[in-house]
């Protein structure tokens, strides 16, 4: 069905895909997986027309074709479900999926011959969703079946379909993955990215491995297994287990009472969560992405308004609910965001003014009259966190924007570390990180914690979670409905949690 | 090395706006050389036109250096304009009111209401983006002609000079007046506007230099400008950092006023500013936003305006608005930065610079 | 007071409007497309200068508009090159074209007509009064109707609102949005022509007086929408119809003027009201201003 062959792509000095070919049959289910930063979502955005290549070609149906355009791919009958939801969020459901496609012609919108069309094709696909409807009034779950349509509705033949599971709980993905099944079975195409394993094992019929950009493995599902996959997508054994001593578990640092944070759109993001979190432990939170991990430690951070909260957070017994981001950091309240380019670098920055965000109003980093930068004091600073933290190239006049992802995200842990904290809040330490800095960052934090500090950790990685909490919470839907000992709790009975169907 | 490449790109878009200008000008049948001659030579000359192409460059530099500190804060204060139009007001209505003071007293209370006032007409906007989060480049144009019809509506109706057929108030008091440069240095005649306010408007450029890259709160402020989320992340609070640049660009526009009413004209007159605040927005891209590149720019700006007059004088058909059209066609070009990338770039000449 | 509500009131109004929603129809393409457009007064100035001068040269007020049409697309094509394809900044681009377009017109009448920045009169025969008014009219439901009823229309919101969705349905985005900045001015070039050819009988600088910004208000005051920027556009229409009235006729009880200042800045503190959100919220397309990179990393 479609093949690429030999597809070369630089951003920068960053080489995504290095002579990257794939071939899909027709009438399969063809999974891509890799870690992330593999290459899968270029390569596949290369053949939706979405990037350039910079070398190589794509083949359909055999022949040769020219792709510079989603609208060159849409023609060729190729569709994409991009990770982050192409849809306009203000307009219908029915004037999402004739965008670019539209009935009737160019002067008169023919909307009612679309939702017809639309309702034919839901019935078909068995993908219910009301064509009247305001995109930003959807679920997730929806919004993405809508996807599906606007692909369908274009007579795509193949779809490719980038993390397609990444917003749903293991429920949505069966049903998912039956939508899929039927797909097939109609005679559609159809590459599913992803890096879970056991959705690769469950659902597809053959498998392209990438690794750093290049296709490291062409395999038949039917004849490989979890642990052959996991070997070829990292490139050696995996390392399941971190390493780490028994942990003394001290008084309690952090108490959070009823937490509720409400959104800007009058959802409860996060509702009514109490836990504690105690010296010289490492308390889990595992969950799928989006049932309020991020608003958890935004809230506990202080960077929700107070508006937004209700409840109580105390630290080592004082109630700090009504501080804001700076006043916590004074208390001993540390901080590593999830999204590293949203909320951790100044990427225009220099590394040493990067190494002061947040500390850079405290003796001595300023001096004369607490106002003035001492650069001497901020260079010394950041040559200690670039040493400690082995971040690289150590020039610290170089913005941050120079530095590779991992390095990036050392940058930020040395300088959260630095503080000294007495409770470290933590949300995807190693995303988009390279494997040598993955067990670096996991060395490091369990030694945090043996020094006695308290860690709140949370990662959407599950084997994350796992191997490094001492106590894992599991969230749903802005709800703590799980409380397990990661030693002896199974990952089905995790999983199981996460979708909220578990005992609570 | 970074320097000179900073320094090359804004060259060459004033070059090419030069360019495009001498098109024009031979289009309309008139030589490009002879009308460039004309502008540039009566702006060098001494000590008239480097007299008045100081005092000109004085607003320039004011207006450039508020433009940079909002823009440094990711904001774009276009109303400049406004701002400093009501602190020309406030100054000349301290001078009126105050009439009678003394110089030591009076001088600093004028000082004071300009950069007051400006500071408070550029506060209204970034309190509003604070607050409602409504958009600065709006409501910054929209004061703009609000500014401007206030200060003509107090003017005509309560602080002209029974009689007197043009807008502009009564005289300020004596005390109120500040020295021009030509009390200092021999050779340049008392009669040419320049004083103290462009010395002033050097020290502004320092001070702001200062504040940005030596102070906690200019690290504050650039933060907010370079990343919001990740400067509230570190714990500074992005709508103080609106407000406080807001405020202090407003009160850099309002120095103007001190430059205008206390040390050319002696009084408030309606219409003085001649785009003063926009052409700043030029200033600021031209200089790179940066204190020092404001200076230059505001130089070059004030060449052009110099020299446009007498080009109007003395050439057939080009007019004084040739400044104008060079203005425009300069920001188009330091606008559009990646034309010349384009071109350029594969020659290793220009790298990206982000501002 | 009788006599301020009169039909010369009325048509007072009309005629102030018709600038008014010309500029703002074009505003609202070119900002629906997702390009903020403060170079409505640029825009406006080339077409008041460029009808005028035309029409004095042929005596025909009908080539004199299609070249001020003319010269508002090429002020607009200026606009949408360094905004669209070199990812200029919005708002600095347009305050560029705003300062070119008050020196150039002056700068060629100069030369042209040797005059400090004004056209000759143009002979009252070869004036359009009407035909302006009946466009602006007229194309209000015909924007409404482009917009939302068309798949024109709905891409260009597609591109203003999410311009990487509509990327991914295979709608070109540029394409979308030089259409959008293009039409825009031709509309504003159309309000321009009717200053100099159609309400008055030549070309002065800077003859817009701000209503350029105006137009823009009466857009954001209209919720970037065809019919409520209609009646805004009639509204500041009509304020300025009364300010000019005003000054013969109200007077307050105490035997004083009302001072045409404060009607002149009524649509101006409007604005900045309805912007932080008192009388309902205005929202603007989404993108609006952001330039569109695809290859972000």
């Amino acid at each position: 069905m479609i093949e690429l062959r030999n597809i070369t792509k630089r951003f920068g000095n960053v080489l995504a895909n290095d002579h990257v070919s794939v071939v899909v049959k027709p009438g399969t289910i063809h999974a891509i997986v890799g870690e992330n930063g593999a290459g899968k979502s270029t390569a596949m955005r290369i053949a939706y027309g979405f990037y350039k290549a910079d070398s190589g070609e794509i083949l359909i149906d055999g022949q040769v074709r020219d792709i510079s355009t989603p609208h060159d791919a849409i023609a060729l009958g190729v569709g994409m479900v991009h990770q982050h939801f192409m849809l306009v969020e203000t307009m219908t459901v029915a004037e999402n999926i004739v965008l670019g496609a539209e009935p009737g012609n160019a002067a008169a919108l023919d909307l009612g011959k679309a939702s017809t069309e639309i309702e034919k094709l839901s019935a078909e696909f068995k993908l219910a969703v009301n064509p009247e409807t305001v995109v930003e009034h959807l679920s997730v779950g929806q919004q993405q079946r809508v996807e599906l349509l606007k692909a369908l509705y274009r007579h795509a033949r193949l779809l490719i379909l980038d993390e397609p599971t990444a917003v749903l709980t293991p429920q949505e993905v069966e049903e998912f993955f039956a939508i899929l099944r039927r797909m097939r079975e109609q005679g559609k195409t159809v590459v599913i990215i992803t890096h879970k394993l056991s959705e690769v094992l469950a659902i597809s019929d053959e498998v392209t491995v990438m690794r750093d950009g290049r296709v490291v493995g062409r395999v038949q599902t039917a004849e490989t297994n979890a642990a052959e996959l996991a070997r070829l997508m990292v490139g050696r054994e995996v390392l399941l287990r971190v390493e780490k001593p028994d942990a003394d578990i001290g008084a309690t640092t952090l108490s959070v009472k009823n937490l509720s944070v409400t959104h800007a759109d009058g959802t409860k993001r996060l509702d009514d969560v109490s836990f504690n979190v105690h010296k010289g432990e490492i308390l889990g939170i595992a969950g799928v992405e989006g049932n309020g991990q991020t608003e958890l430690i935004e809230a506990l951070a202080g960077l929700v308004s107070a508006s937004r909260l209700s409840g109580e957070v105390h630290f080592e017994g004082r109630n700090i609910t009504s501080l804001n981001a700076r006043e916590r950091r004074e208390v001993g309240i540390a901080h590593i965001p999830e999204d590293r380019h949203r909320r951790g670098l100044l990427l225009d920055f220099s590394l040493s003014e990067n190494s002061i965000l947040g500390v850079h109003y405290r003796p001595p980093l300023v001096s004369y009259a607490g106002v003035f930068l001492n650069d001497t004091a901020i260079r010394k600073r950041a040559d200690r966190i670039i040493q400690d933290f082995d971040v690289r190239p150590t020039n610290q006049d170089l913005p941050a924007r120079a530095l590779s992802g991992g390095n990036q995200q050392k940058l930020i842990i040395g300088r959260e570390f630095d503080l000294q904290p007495k409770l470290l809040l933590v949300s995807q330490p190693t995303r988009g990180v390279d494997i040598g800095a993955i067990e670096f960052i996991h060395r490091k934090l369990v030694a945090l914690r043996d020094d006695g500090c308290a860690v709140l950790l949370i990662s959407a990685e599950l084997e994350e979670v796992t191997a490094l909490s001492d106590r894992l919470l599991i969230i749903h839907e802005g709800r703590i409905v799980g409380d397990v000992d990661p030693q002896v709790a199974t990952i089905e009975e995790i999983g199981l949690l996460m979708t909220g169907s578990g005992k609570r | 090395m970074t320097f000179l490449r900073q320094l090359l790109f804004p060259l060459i878009a004033v070059i090419a706006a030069f360019i495009v200008g001498g098109i024009l000008i031979l289009i309309i049948g008139d030589n490009p050389i002879q009308a460039y001659q004309l502008l540039l030579g009566s702006a060098l000359s001494w000590p008239d036109g480097i007299g008045y192409t100081l005092f000109y460059a004085t607003p320039l530099i004011f207006t450039g250096l508020a433009v940079l500190v909002a823009f440094r804060c990711g904001l774009l204060n276009i109303g400049a304009e406004g701002q400093l139009y009501i602190a020309a007001f406030a100054t000349a209505w301290v001078g009126i009111t105050f009439a009678n003071m003394t110089a030591w007293v009076l001088v600093p209370l004028c000082f004071l209401a300009a950069i007051v006032a400006g500071g408070v007409w550029g506060a209204i906007p970034g309190i509003l983006k604070a607050r409602f989060g409504s958009h600065e480049v709006i409501n910054t144009i929209m004061l703009t002609f609000i500014a401007i019809a206030l200060c003509s509506y107090f003017t005509q109706y309560h602080y002209k000079t029974p009689g007197d057929p043009i807008m502009e108030t009564s005289p300020i008091g004596g005390g109120a007046h500040i020295a021009r440069l030509g009390s200092f240095i021999p050779g340049l005649p008392a009669r040419i506007p320049v004083n103290i306010a462009f010395l002033l408007a050097l020290l502004c450029c320092v001070l702001v230099y200062i504040f940005l890259w030596r102070t906690k709160w200019g690290y504050e402020l650039r933060a907010t400008g370079t990343n919001p989320t990740a400067a509230e992340y570190g714990g500074i609070s992005i709508r103080k950092q609106i407000i406080i640049a807001m405020t202090i660009s407003g009160s850099l526009a309002g120095m103007v006023g001190i430059n205008e009413v206390l040390g050319y004209r002696y009084r408030y007159y309606d219409g003085f500013s001649d785009g003063y605040g926009f052409t700043g927005i030029a200033v600021a891209l031209l200089g790179r936003n940066h204190p020092a590149g404001v200076v230059v720019a505001a130089l070059l700006f004030a060449v052009l305006q110099r020299g446009g007059i007498h080009v109007d004088g003395f050439s057939e058909h080009v007019t004084k608005d040739i400044v104008q059209v060079l203005q425009g066609t300069i920001i188009l070009f330091v606008a559009a930065e990646a034309f010349f990338r384009g071109s350029f770039g594969r020659f290793g000449l220009l790298k990206r610079a982000k501002i | 007071m009788g006599e301020l509500f009169s039909a010369a009131l009325f048509w007072s109004t009309i005629r102030l409007s018709t600038p008014l929603i010309l500029a703002a129809m074009g505003g609202m393409f070119s900002e629906r497309g997702g390009v903020i457009n403060i170079a409505l007064e640029g825009m406006m100035l080339a077409g008041a200068f460029t009808a005028a001068a035309v029409t004095y040269a042929t005596g025909n007020p009908f080539v004199g508009l299609a070249a001020g049409v003319a010269a508002g697309v090429l002020i607009a094509a200026i606009h949408a090159v360094a905004c669209i394809s070199y990812k200029a900044d919005q708002v600095v681009t347009g305050t560029a074209i705003n300062i070119l377009m008050i020196g150039m017109p002056a700068f060629l009448s100069g030369a042209f007509f040797l005059s400090s920045g004004s056209t000759p009169q143009i002979p009252r025969e070869h004036l359009i009064p009407w035909t302006p008014i009946v466009i602006a009219f007229a194309l209000v439901p015909i924007a409404w109707y482009v917009l939302y009823k068309t798949p024109f229309g709905l891409r260009l919101r597609a591109v203003g609102e999410n311009p990487e969705a509509a990327d991914a349905a295979g709608i070109s985005v540029a394409r979308m949005k030089y259409a959008g900045v293009l039409l825009s001015g031709a509309l504003a070039g159309i309000g321009g022509a009717y200053l100099s050819i159609g309400q008055s009988s030549l070309f002065t600088r800077n003859m817009t007086s701000g209503r350029g910004f105006i137009a823009l208000a009466a857009l954001i005051f209209g919720k970037w929408r065809p019919v409520q920027t209609l009646l805004a556009c009639l509204l500041f229409g009509f304020t300025e119809a009364i300010s000019i009235q005003m000054q013969s006729v109200i007077k307050l009880p105490s035997g004083e003027d009302i001072p045409v200042q404060f009607i002149q800045m009524f649509p101006y503190v409007l604005t900045i009201v309805v912007l932080a959100g008192f009388i309902g919220h205005s929202r603007a397309p989404r993108a609006l201003g952001i330039p569109y990179e695809k290859e972000r990393t």
